[in-house]
């Protein structure tokens, strides 16, 4: 491992995709994350020889990733909401045609153009689908610079494992701010590919065919079936988080990426207060940590959970505890930062007075 | 048939001697499910004989687009891949720019590559990316049954133009070709039909310039081939033929609207 580094959330995010040997990046500028595209632009093809591209559309872009993810390359694209709207129909196709890819959405205040301050609003289109169908994208949650590096790697490779289109969501705040980082060494590019990918039909064998168009019902079914299949094994695989210090705690902060950064505060500043409080946060939105909601439902006294949005996550917290036990919401919206005293104030008027 | 007249037909007639015409192994034994008459079934096969010809087969990657050939990789015996509606010129960009050393297509309606995917079309062409895109222009959208495309005549009757085409409300049709010849990434542009013999002949020489520029890496071709949709049209396989020959080309000229420098 190379010595720590400072740098900003983005640029390390740039940095880890081209030592991850990333083949091909696809983008279109949009704030708060242009610095990806423009870091790439100066450092990925002089060094690796990595394609980098601005394209037209995010549309344009989230296709491009098709075309080449489907020659079994190690490809990558960020946007920030609009953007990642933009990409829902390509997301589905490439979901449906089972093509491996990184997506990265700095997520920012919505809906509509919305403000380019940070918000956790895209939580929903990233955990529940966002485009048409049934399919899930791999969604993994970084909460620092360092995290932006780490599951750049863990993404592609969840990805490649599944052959499931896998997202990073996160928000301006951790795309913008300066961390110190601990990079990874450079990786080689692939020289291999899968025997799906369409690099030329082989003599001897069949051709290779990338679609997501099965017009018999039966035959549609089937592959809904393969894809549920691979979700199952995905929920029973990967789901990642971090709890701190919920053995005897009597409330349990959650949030995810920022927002629980901030719960980690506000829980500290509650046991100065006296306050047995824990924290949970989830590295994986999907697959989620419901089951381990669920252990701690039955022994603590309230579940807050806090994120900058209208209140997303906090819908399958309720559902992963089953009522056993209160779940309250603290949020901020429009590219607002709650501050840990804001959070344990309301902590404290919602569960202890 | 009599199973004697069977008998002699494949034991007599059909001999290795006989043989005046094989469809080459880059089309795949795969009944076209085009309708009769369809000018898609002509095109896939000059394409498929120049991709044989040139012993390519093994280092081509075709896109298939949203539209009546959106089944395209049924009978393409060549890796495919199937893109979203309008995406075939992005998807292309994203396998030519991994694979530069590939032969890389589009197959695209009119709807497909003028109407939802210009933006990629266009942009495609001007940023010069090196593949064939083959555009059909049948001046309908076939597969969802007829309705007016950019390329509809003025006055032309479609499902969703049941007067006649009105440039006042529709606007005008879309000559794209023009568009995409005027960018200077552009290699090749030229204007082909597949309603006679002898333009069928015409079709497939330009496939096989386009191929050869390709390889020599020029830049951006497009194949336009002035199409018919006697389902839609309402017409009988030769009627519509006609419908090309009379309406369609006089509005869409052929011939070849740029040619690379020097030739
Ligand atoms: C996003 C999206 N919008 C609409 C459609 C429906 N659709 C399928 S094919 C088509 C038109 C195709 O027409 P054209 O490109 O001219 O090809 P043709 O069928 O005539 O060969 C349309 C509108 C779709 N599949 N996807």
């Amino acid at each position: 491992m190379s010595k720590k580094k400072l740098m900003k959330g983005n640029e390390a995010l740039a940095e880890a995709m081209i030592r991850a040997g990333c083949d091909a990046y696809f983008g279109y500028p949009i704030t708060p994350q242009s610095e990806v595209i423009e870091y790439l632009s100066r450092e990925a093809t002089n060094r690796t020889g990595m394609v980098v591209l601005q394209a037209e559309s995010e549309v344009a872009a989230i296709n491009m990733i098709y075309g080449s993810a489907a020659c079994g390359r190690r490809v990558m694209t960020t946007s920030s909401s609009p953007g990642i709207s933009l990409m829902q129909e390509g997301l589905s196709y490439i979901a449906a045609a089972e093509l491996p890819c990184l997506v990265a959405n700095i997520n920012r205040g919505g809906p509509g153009l919305g403000t380019i301050q940070p918000s956790q609003g895209d939580y929903f289109q990233a955990t529940k689908g966002g485009g048409h169908g049934d399919y899930h994208l791999i969604v993994l949650a970084p909460s620092s610079v360092q995290e932006m590096v780490d599951y750049v790697l863990l993404g592609f490779e969840l990805s490649e494992k599944y052959r499931c289109p896998t997202m990073l969501l996160t928000d301006g705040a951790i795309g913008q701010m300066m961390e110190k980082v601990e990079l990874f060494e450079q990786m080689p590019r692939k020289t291999e590919f899968p025997d799906w990918a369409t690099t030329g039909k082989p003599k001897d064998s069949d051709r290779r065919i990338i679609t997501s168009l099965f017009i018999q019902p039966e035959k549609m079914e089937q592959i809904n079936l393969g894809l549920q299949r691979k979700y199952r094994e995905i929920e029973k695989n990967e789901v990642r988080y971090q709890t701190i210090d919920t053995d005897d705690a009597d409330y349990i902060f959650t949030g995810f990426g920022l927002g629980a950064r901030i719960c980690t505060k506000a829980m500290e500043l509650g046991r100065a207060k006296g306050y047995k409080i824990g924290v949970i946060r989830p590295q994986t939105l999907y697959p989620f940590p419901y089951d381990l909601y669920f252990e701690h439902s039955k022994k603590v006294k309230g579940i807050f959970d806090v994120e900058m949005n209208a209140g997303q996550m906090v819908e399958d917290v309720r559902l992963a505890v089953l009522g056993n036990t209160r779940v309250e919401f603290y949020g901020r919206m429009g590219g607002i930062i709650p501050t840990p005293d804001e959070i344990l104030e309301n902590f404290e008027k919602m569960f202890l007075q | 048939m009599a199973e004697e007249e069977k008998d002699f037909i494949f034991s007599d007639i059909c001999v290795e001697e006989n043989l005046v015409y094989r469809k080459p192994d880059t089309l795949t034994d795969t009944e076209l499910h085009y309708c009769p008459g369809c000018g898609h079934g002509v095109a896939h096969k000059i394409l498929m004989e120049v991709v044989d010809e040139l012993g390519i087969q093994n280092e081509t990657i075709g896109v298939a687009p949203v539209g009546c050939s959106v089944f395209a990789y049924h009978y393409l015996n060549v890796d495919m891949q199937e893109a979203a509606h309008g995406r075939a010129c992005a998807v292309a960009t994203g396998i030519k720019r991994v694979q530069p050393d590939k032969f890389v297509f589009t197959y695209q309606g009119d709807g497909d590559l003028a109407a939802i995917g210009t933006a990629e079309t266009i942009h495609a062409a001007n940023r010069g990316e090196n593949f064939l895109i083959v555009f059909i222009n049948n001046g309908v959208y076939g597969m969802t049954s007829g309705q007016m495309a950019p390329t509809t005549l003025p006055g032309m009757v479609t499902t969703t133009s049941p007067f006649g085409r009105d440039t006042k409300i529709h606007g005008y049709p879309l000559k794209i070709a023009n568009l995409v010849a005027s960018l200077p990434g552009v290699a090749y542009v030229t204007r082909q039909s597949v309603h006679k013999p002898v333009n069928v002949r015409k079709a497939k020489k330009a496939f096989q310039k386009a191929f050869e520029y390709q390889k020599r890496g020029l830049g951006t071709c497009l194949v336009e081939i002035v199409s018919n949709c006697p389902s839609n049209w309402r017409m009988t396989p030769l009627e519509s033929n006609k419908f090309v020959e009379d309406k369609m080309i006089p509005f869409y000229p052929l011939g070849d609207l740029k040619v690379p420098e020097g030739k």
